[in-house]
């Protein structure tokens, strides 16, 4: 609908590096900060390593970041709404370690139905997932608990449980069909994973553009009394986040387990930092109100694409996260300054 | 019988813990008439048009619909009977477009996906219809104070509307767009809408008022017809006192310049304005809302950036200091939001009277605290204000807007400032309190300080300022003395006609 155009300058007469720094400042107006930190993390690690931009790394990059790209965008919905959701790792642990138990032992006392295994232990990881969401709408909307406490309660409540029931121990003996197929599947060269992810986000990105419902998202975000008066069901709205968000956190879930033929108590133990950095590198505001699936994607794909490229060229898991949180900070930072520049007036 | 009636109440009330903030109101509205509600902040007047417009549950007493009882749970139950209200406080969503916002909850749908080309061109006819010249496709957060107004009223009237309720509306609008409201609320009344209106301007009701209702403390006092009643009885009713008992005659023995504001501008909207202000006189400043008028002493006060001109404190270069440094020099500000600005809900009054003395005489040896000064101080300037020591000990947060209003007041009184800033010193406070607070200003004024009173409550000005400023977008308009502070007087700058008065 606005696409920038940042070679058009507004006045023909101006000389060339005033054009481009004026382009420069439209994109940044349009996009955030993300086009400028990813072309920079591409220039960065392209030349600090040969094997960054080969096909298979950037197909590998692709594979591995699906599990964030979907909870990124779960991630998103619960934002624009202006809470957010710390227990995203709790939901994907829950149904791993859920859905494996159910697939182990269904498995070893129907050895042959094994579709309807998988099916029931999906089902069940996915219900366990829907309730952990449920809990947490249930608990912003109707009892008002603020989504920090209500997802950080809820986030320690789930990791008990995830470790309680397993007592601590990887589940395994899951049936090999679960992980050939969700896990390193593929139909017509696309990995099963990836297909899944670019269905979910497709899903997403059209709830958000052509529903109601997406705009009533971003309206209890940008002003939840406005949003009320206007007749929107805020409680009802605000309880779908949380359960959307749960049921994408737990689709991640589910691919994941099967990625590491394992039910894990310790999986997405991180997810809930990077899934908001992704967020806020890609331009959703913490206060709600303002977010887009693409951008989200993107910004899912750079947290990727930073973490890949510190692999290749050596530097250890403790100092990418000194870097992960840096970048988190950098982009809050930037995005506070465009705020200032797209709306002068607010204070 | 009463099915000649659009909408009318009985025994309407609302009850907050200890406050009656709508007692047993009778109300009723024809249809084609505008109604205008009357009195004073935290009269009920609000109260009442929220339970009216579903925003607020009634504690007892109903409301009926062309005779009908009617029960509303929400905004859009009252919206589903034809009521419909715009809000003072704005309902838009900054972050959405005006189309989105006008369409909110009533998006039209092609095939159940959202028909974007269809909403763009439902807002956009239904904002050209009105004469309202504003871009559907922009966002709302870009858009003036006074554009979103006018999206607000759009969205007021969207569907069916029997009932309107307005609130304020021409609060931010210029001339011209309130005479483009006003003709609109005319064919709205030929077309047999029933229109409740708050106002405070006196001007408006005596033009488009059928009939006024005045509410006093929660009470309806009566209601009359607008052609048989006059400003100065409707001032009488409203406060239930005459006005000579509310506002007290303050003497001017205007001395040496304290402020001199010289071609201020900021990037918070004031352009190029220059004001004084002289120890021994209150210096009005007046104007609607958004025109600059907070804006220019919170500039001088050392809140907002002064991007061109002089601030001189005493003599002395004030430009761009910071606020502790015009504390120390003896300038005083009250914000006009007590809540937000003005208090530490939590804290108790005493505390919060004597905050910005922590770092001055209340710092004993060692930089400990004496806490028996501080006890006293906040005694004596909880005296002045008449703040009982009962509520000096109680959170701020439980005390009523008034006596927060009060604690707010003492802060400035904890020693002898040379300039007292008020910005809108009696929002939301009672009658009583507000007398008070008037004295408290007389008995500074007289003693040889330097007011300024930035208010938009237009009597406030009229009655207590010796010299007046008035502003508009940002730049003072002109300046009165004594006798041409008059409504008139004052109203023609309102809008931006400069030197109106000659």
């Amino acid at each position: 609908m606005n696409t920038p155009n940042a070679t058009v300058s507004p006045v023909a007469s101006i000389s060339f590096t005033e054009q481009v720094s004026w382009g420069v400042r439209r994109l940044f107006v349009q996009l955030g900060v993300l086009p400028f930190m990813l072309v920079l993390a591409v220039i960065v690690f392209g030349t600090l390593s040969d094997q960054f931009l080969s096909a298979q790394n950037l197909m590998n990059l692709m594979r591995q970041s699906v599990y964030l790209i979907l909870v990124s965008t779960a991630q998103m919905l619960v934002l624009v709404t202006g809470g957010f959701d710390l227990s995203v790792g709790t939901i994907m642990a829950l149904t791993s370690v859920v859905s494996a138990m159910v697939m182990q032992s269904l498995g070893s006392s129907l050895p042959d139905m094994v579709a309807l295994v998988i099916v029931a232990g999906c089902v069940a990881g996915l219900m366990v997932g829907m309730l952990v969401g449920l809990l947490n709408g249930l608990g912003v909307a109707w009892a008002g608990v603020s989504p920090f406490i209500m997802t950080m309660g809820m986030q320690s409540i789930g990791f008990g449980a995830a470790l309680y029931l397993t007592g601590g121990v990887p589940v395994n003996r899951l049936p090999p069909a679960f992980s050939d197929l969700f896990g390193f599947g593929a139909v017509f060269g696309l990995p099963i994973p990836v297909l899944v992810t670019v269905v979910c986000v497709l899903a997403i990105h059209l709830l958000m553009n052509r529903l109601p419902t997406g705009t009533y998202l971003l309206a209890v975000g940008g002003n939840a009394k406005a949003a009320a008066l206007s007749g929107i069901d805020t409680r009802k709205v605000l309880l779908m986040a949380y359960l959307l968000c749960a049921v994408l956190a737990s689709i991640s879930g589910l691919l994941l387990t099967a990625r590491v033929e394992t039910g894990e108590a310790n999986l997405g133990g991180t997810i809930a930092l990077e899934s908001i950095a992704a967020c806020v590198i890609a331009g959703v505001s913490l206060r709600g109100g303002i977010g887009r699936v693409p951008n989200v994607v993107l910004g899912a794909i750079f947290i990727g694409l930073v973490q890949n490229g510190m692999n290749l060229t050596n530097v250890g898991s403790y100092l990418q996260m000194v870097v992960l949180g840096l970048l988190l900070i950098i982009a809050v930072v930037a995005d506070n300054f465009r705020q200032h520049m797209i709306l002068p007036s607010a204070n | 019988m009463y099915d000649f009636h659009l909408l009318h109440t009985e025994g309407l009330s609302r009850y907050y813990p200890g406050v009656r903030a709508l007692d047993a109101v009778d109300f009723d509205l024809a249809a084609g008439e505008v109604h205008v509600l009357f009195g004073e902040n935290g009269a009920g007047k609000s109260t009442l048009i929220s339970l009216l417009a579903g925003a607020n549950n009634p504690s007892a007493g109903s409301i009926y619909v062309r005779g009908i009882a009617k029960h509303f749970a929400n905004v859009h139950e009252a919206r589903t009977a034809g009521i419909s209200a715009v809000f003072q406080e704005f309902s838009l969503i900054p972050t959405l477009t005006v189309a989105q916002n006008l369409c909110l909850g009533e998006e039209p749908l092609h095939n159940g996906m959202l028909d974007k080309q269809g909403l763009l061109k439902r807002a956009q006819n239904s904002l050209d219809e009105l004469g309202f010249e504003v871009n559907a496709s922009a966002l709302v957060a870009t858009l003036s104070r006074a554009q979103q107004q006018m999206v607000e009223i759009a969205k007021g009237l969207r569907g069916q509307v029997s009932v309107l309720i307005l609130d304020e509306p021409t609060a931010s609008l210029t001339e011209l767009e309130t005479t483009h409201l006003f003709a609109l609320i005319g064919r709205l009344k030929e077309q047999g809408v029933g229109i409740v209106y708050i106002s405070h301007r006196m001007q408006e009701i005596f033009q488009i008022a059928d009939r006024v209702t005045v509410l006093r403390d929660g009470r309806k006092v009566c209601t009359v017809k607008a052609a048989e009643t006059t400003h100065d009885q409707l001032i009488t009713l409203m406060s239930g006192r005459s006005i000579e008992k509310i506002y007290p005659h303050i003497e001017s023995r205007p001395g040496e310049v304290v402020l001199e504001i010289q071609n201020l501008s900021t990037r918070s909207g004031v352009r190029n304005a220059s004001i004084t202000a002289r120890r021994g006189e209150v210096v009005g400043l007046a104007g609607l809302v958004g025109c600059g008028k907070s804006e220019l002493l919170r500039a001088a006060y050392g809140l907002d950036k002064v991007t061109h001109g002089k601030v001189s404190l005493k003599g002395r270069d004030h430009t761009n200091a910071s606020t502790a440094q015009s504390l120390k020099l003896g300038y005083f500000y009250l914000p006009p939001d007590r809540k937000h600005e003005g208090l530490v809900l939590g804290f108790r009054s005493t505390s919060n009277i004597t905050l910005h003395a922590l770092e001055g005489s209340l710092k004993g040896w060692g930089g400990w605290l004496r806490k028996k000064d501080l006890k006293d101080m906040a005694i004596r300037a909880g005296d002045q204000v008449e703040l009982t020591s009962r509520n000096l000990g109680k959170a701020v947060g439980l005390l009523s807007g008034g006596n927060q209003q009060k604690a707010l007041f003492a802060k400035g009184l904890t020693s002898n400032m040379a300039l007292y800033v008020f910005d809108e010193p009696t929002v939301g406070v009672d009658v009583g309190t507000r007398s008070a607070l008037y004295e408290v200003i007389k008995q500074l004024c007289e003693g040889g300080a330097a007011v300024v009173l930035i208010s938009s409550d237009l009597p406030e000005v009229l009655h207590l300022a010796h010299r007046a400023y008035v502003m508009c977008s940002g730049e003072v308009m002109g300046e009165l003395q004594g006798n041409e502070i008059t409504e008139s007087g004052l109203l023609s700058l309102f809008f931006g006609t400069k030197e109106g008065k000659s």
